[in-house]
């Protein structure tokens, strides 16, 4: 039998690597509503993000480091939507995702050689790593930052999008593209910033995830990618809140699976089989609009 | 007309036969050479490409799932084909096993065929009627489960489950990878060309005009899925025996995008174009492409930056280029025809160039 | 009295709160060419869309040569919405998919042209053949088939030639004119042997020379192919000039129904239909 404190153990770790997949689900679920289309490479950004901190980190005091990973992963995240998906616009859906999986592979691949593929140390942020002390749990500093710090974020971005004019601008694009270009939006300056916000919270995800994983690998990114991917759709694609809560689950659902021997190989699996029954119960998610084809 | 017709046979069994004499002296001469082993690899890959292009390029259906019916083929022509006196060594974890049987190996292959199409009825079932991104993502995320259920203990004693299986029989000769795929390619080529073919082809275009001309969508998505999954386990089982053992851990998304991108590489939509694809990606990078990942001395100066790993980066880039660039792949939906290498060669450059200015357009 | 062929019976379409197809009630009996005509937005495509399959409507039922192809009531959220009539009148749920409606005889074009566009013409039609074709998976798929292949072929041909499309038949879909690519439509409609023959806006975007011969030619394919037509349509003089009967919609509503001269001197269609158009 388990204490309580085990299984209170395993909901703290559920939280915090579930306000992960959050960070990086906003991402997935922005891009989505405003391009319909999966960003396959939005995982890798992360991953990415974490080796820049690895060595960003070694040549310079981590007060500067910290905002200069950041800044770095927004501009990959912007590059990348210029360079590999601003000229597939009018394209077919099916090139655009094709195209992503390619920046995927590409940044993957990239990671390899720069890194001779193997996994490195991820330098250790003192201030989060400190144990405190609450009763008989101990918690790491990092497990009580992680939620906040996601939950503070997420309010921002909801309050940006619903009460600024750059906010609304993304609101009328996700509705419509053609028709808000019409309306003297600039839809590529949208997009970008939808892309500054994404790989920002990405960026912010990658110094949490790995400060307590301890290390980067270059295939890292793949899993929480799409794991996060997985919670944007369980929440109704294009819908912060859900999104979130879905993460959350998530999280939780996959720390608990993890803590039994028997199961613990299906802690990605279920991921998907989540996937597939939100899909088939409830296509648009828990909080998603209903979209329909005009015949 | 019939002219052509007959003409177009007697060049297709030249070819066919020098092919066949080719291959028969490799096979004798150069049987261990990197030559023949990519001859292999690439005509299994082809077969892989094809039966993934029947679906992304013809049907227009966005699948990633082929890695799992490839691992489903493969496991299961590793399971049914290891000989009986090697269960003990092969499942030394599991007390041998409980899988008592040991089959021919044509019959292993079709029985790998025939269970990756059991399970893509069961995932075909609920996912083809979503929309294309989120059929690409529970695609992938079925191929991620079955890949779990593989490696779980629980099913060890005939799965083995994350140990490797090997000692299964595999190919005494080159030609005869060549020779299954082929056929196999062939078979898909006749399917493309029937009515059904065309039916793919409706539904690609515009699926609410296809389902307005009596094509029923779930019906005859499902007989693409089918197909390609057939296809896709016969390509795993051929794989399992080209690589002499299994393991559920290799067969990724990564695997899938792999073959993704030597279709796009060849053309969304062209057998022709997956075919060359994927022999020339196949060759690169086993082969022409592997001196870019040792450091190499030109004229005296040492290049820094070849060393493990650029040959993918180069490889990646290069896809991109693709991507972005050239969508059309080498063949874009065209296909081959001896016609179109006699007019290749006959007419002279200039005209060629406005024609093809004329084809893209 | 000749036979009924389409019989479509209270029929209400109610999307969330917006009522567009009211409580219609139409018939189309054999050999005839009947109308539904309205200003835009009147809720005509919603019919041929409940027709054809493509939307379940909310209540009422449709049948189709004494056959009852649709059927619905409120349900579900709906029971708490629905503000059309006959609320209760029916308690069957009927459905087809679009495919099964099609095999049992109508076919139907599209008001925004939905062709293969990128497949060739001689294709398009030939598509239309495969619901028909006596053949199953295999035998296709291994070229088994070979006689019925051959029908299948020569009677796509047989369509191209009497469109006067044959000399087309190898270009793209999508690079033939308007007007042809609608002719490619209704030939590619017609390829599934249809019963009833529904045309969406067939002379839209056409000249009045265009115009005429349509009218033209939807009368002499009634006569050859033994069709009933149900076709919607803004351009007044073709529908006067083909239409057997005219049914007039306006918000949903049905406000007159009628032979061509009937129509043409009924007040409510007068007001709803030109005085409206005029204001704007």
């Amino acid at each position: 039998m388990h204490t309580a404190t085990y299984y209170i153990d395993l909901l703290l770790s559920g939280i915090t690597v579930g306000s992960l997949y959050a960070l990086i689900a906003i991402g997935y679920t922005m891009v989505y509503g405003i391009l319909r289309l999966i960003n396959f490479a939005h995982g890798d950004i992360f991953m990415m993000a974490g080796f820049f901190m690895v060595y960003a980190s070694a040549s310079m005091p981590m007060a500067v480091a910290l905002p200069l990973v950041l800044v770095m992963t927004v501009v990959l995240g912007v590059l990348i939507e210029r360079a590999a998906y601003k000229p597939l616009r009018s394209a077919p859906r099916m090139s655009v995702m094709i195209s992503a999986i390619g920046v995927s592979y590409l940044l993957q691949n990239l990671a390899t050689y720069i890194t001779g593929g193997l996994a490195r140390p991820y330098p250790e942020i003192a201030v989060l790593k400190k144990t405190l002390a609450v009763g008989t749990l101990s918690v790491k500093v990092i497990t009580i930052v992680t939620p906040l710090l996601t939950v503070l974020l997420v309010v921002a971005l909801v309050l940006f999008i619903n009460h600024t004019k750059t906010g609304m601008a993304m609101r009328a694009v996700s509705k419509d593209f053609d028709t808000a270009r019409l309306m003297g939006i600039k839809v590529n300056n949208v997009i970008s910033v939808t892309f500054v916000i994404g790989s920002f919270l990405a960026g912010v995800g990658s110094i949490l995830y790995f400060t307590n994983y301890g290390q980067v690998s270059p295939m890292i990114g793949a899993m929480p990618g799409l794991k996060a991917f997985v919670a944007a759709v369980f929440g109704g694609i294009g819908s912060i809140p859900g999104a979130v809560l879905g993460a959350y689950i998530i999280g939780i659902c996959e720390s608990m699976i993890k803590a039994n021997d028997t199961i613990a190989i299906f802690s990605n699996a279920f991921t998907f089989a989540l996937l597939i029954l939100v899909l088939l119960f409830k296509p648009n998610g828990m909080f998603g609009e209903k979209l329909t084809e005009k015949v | 007309m019939m002219g052509n017709k007959k003409r177009d046979l007697i060049l297709s069994l030249i070819f066919a036969a020098v092919i066949t004499a080719v291959l028969v002296f490799i096979d004798k001469r150069l049987h261990y050479s990197m030559l023949a082993s990519v001859i292999q690899k690439a005509s299994i890959y082809a077969l892989l490409a094809v039966s993934l292009n029947l679906l992304n390029g013809f049907t227009g259906l966005f699948s990633l799932g082929q890695a799992g019916f490839m691992m489903l083929g493969a496991y299961t022509y590793a399971i049914l084909t290891i000989p009986l006196d090697q269960h003990a060594s092969v499942y030394q974890y599991f007390n041998g096993g409980v899988v008592n049987v040991c089959l021919p190996a044509f019959v292993g292959v079709t029985a790998a065929g025939i269970v990756a199409v059991i399970f893509a009825w069961l995932v075909g079932k609920p996912c083809l009627k979503l929309k294309s991104d989120y059929l690409a993502i529970a695609t992938l995320g079925f191929a991620e489960i079955l890949r779990a259920l593989i490696q779980w203990e629980v099913l060890g004693p005939v799965t083995n489950a994350s140990n490797i299986l090997m000692k299964f029989p595999k190919f005494d000769s080159i030609l005869t990878p060549v020779i299954v795929c082929a056929f196999c390619i062939f078979l898909i080529v006749l399917l493309i060309n029937s009515s059904y073919g065309r039916a793919f082809k409706a539904i690609r275009e515009d699926e609410v005009a296809a389902e307005a001309m009596g094509i029923n969508l779930a019906k005859t998505k499902m007989q693409a899925f089918l197909t390609s999954a057939f296809f896709a386990g016969v390509g795993g089982a051929l794989l399992a025996m080209f690589q002499a053992s299994v393991q559920a851990r290799s067969f990724t998304s990564a695997m899938t995008y792999e073959i993704l991108l030597i279709v796009v590489i060849g053309g969304i939509g062209s057998v022709t174009g997956s075919i060359i694809g994927s022999f020339l990606y196949i060759a690169s990078s086993e082969w022409w492409l592997r001196f870019l990942d040792d450091s190499q001395t030109y004229l005296g100066v040492n290049i820094p930056f070849m060393r493990g790993g650029f040959r993918m980066v180069v490889f990646s880039v290069v896809i991109m280029l693709i991507v972005l660039f050239y969508r059309q792949g080498i063949m874009g939906t065209r296909e081959f025809s001896w016609q179109g290498i006699i007019d290749f060669f006959k007419k002279p450059f200039a005209k060629r160039e406005r024609k093809a200015v004329k084809d893209n357009g | 009295m000749a036979e009924n062929v389409l019989h479509i019976e209270n029929v209400t379409m109610q999307f969330g709160g917006v009522v567009a197809v009211n409580n219609l009630n139409l018939d189309v009996n054999q050999g005839e060419i009947v109308a539904l005509i309205g200003p835009n937005g009147a809720g005509k495509t919603t019919v041929f869309n409940c027709v054809t399959g493509v939307y379940e409507p909310t209540n009422g039922k449709i049948d189709f040569l004494g056959e009852t192809i649709v059927e619905n009531f409120p349900r579900g959220k709906m029971k708490k919405l629905y503000a059309g009539e006959n609320m209760g009148m029916y308690n069957e749920a009927v459905s087809h998919t679009p495919d099964l409606i099609t095999y049992k005889g109508i076919a139907r074009t599209f008001q925004n042209i939905r062709l293969f566009s990128k497949l060739s013409v001689f294709e398009n039609v030939l598509i239309a053949k495969h619901m028909r074709a006596r053949q199953n998976f295999f035998s296709a798929a291994l070229h088994l088939n070979r006689a019925e292949e051959k029908r299948m072929r020569e009677e796509a041909l047989a369509l191209l030639e009497e469109q006067g499309l044959d000399k087309y038949r190898d270009d793209v879909a999508g690079s033939l004119p308007y007007g042809l690519q609608r002719r490619l439509e209704i030939a590619r409609a017609l390829a599934t042997e249809p019963k009833l023959l529904l045309l969406d806006e067939p002379a839209a975007g056409m000249n009045p020379q265009e115009t005429l011969e349509l009218a033209a030619f939807i009368g002499e394919i009634r006569d050859k192919y033994n069709l009933s037509v149900f076709l919607v349509e803004h351009h007044m003089d073709l529908v006067m000039n083909i239409s057997d009967r005219i049914y007039v919609l306006d918000f949903g509503k049905l406000i007159a129904h009628g032979v061509p001269a009937e129509i043409q001197s009924n007040e409510k269609v007068i007001e709803a239909y030109l005085g409206v158009s005029e204001d704007e």
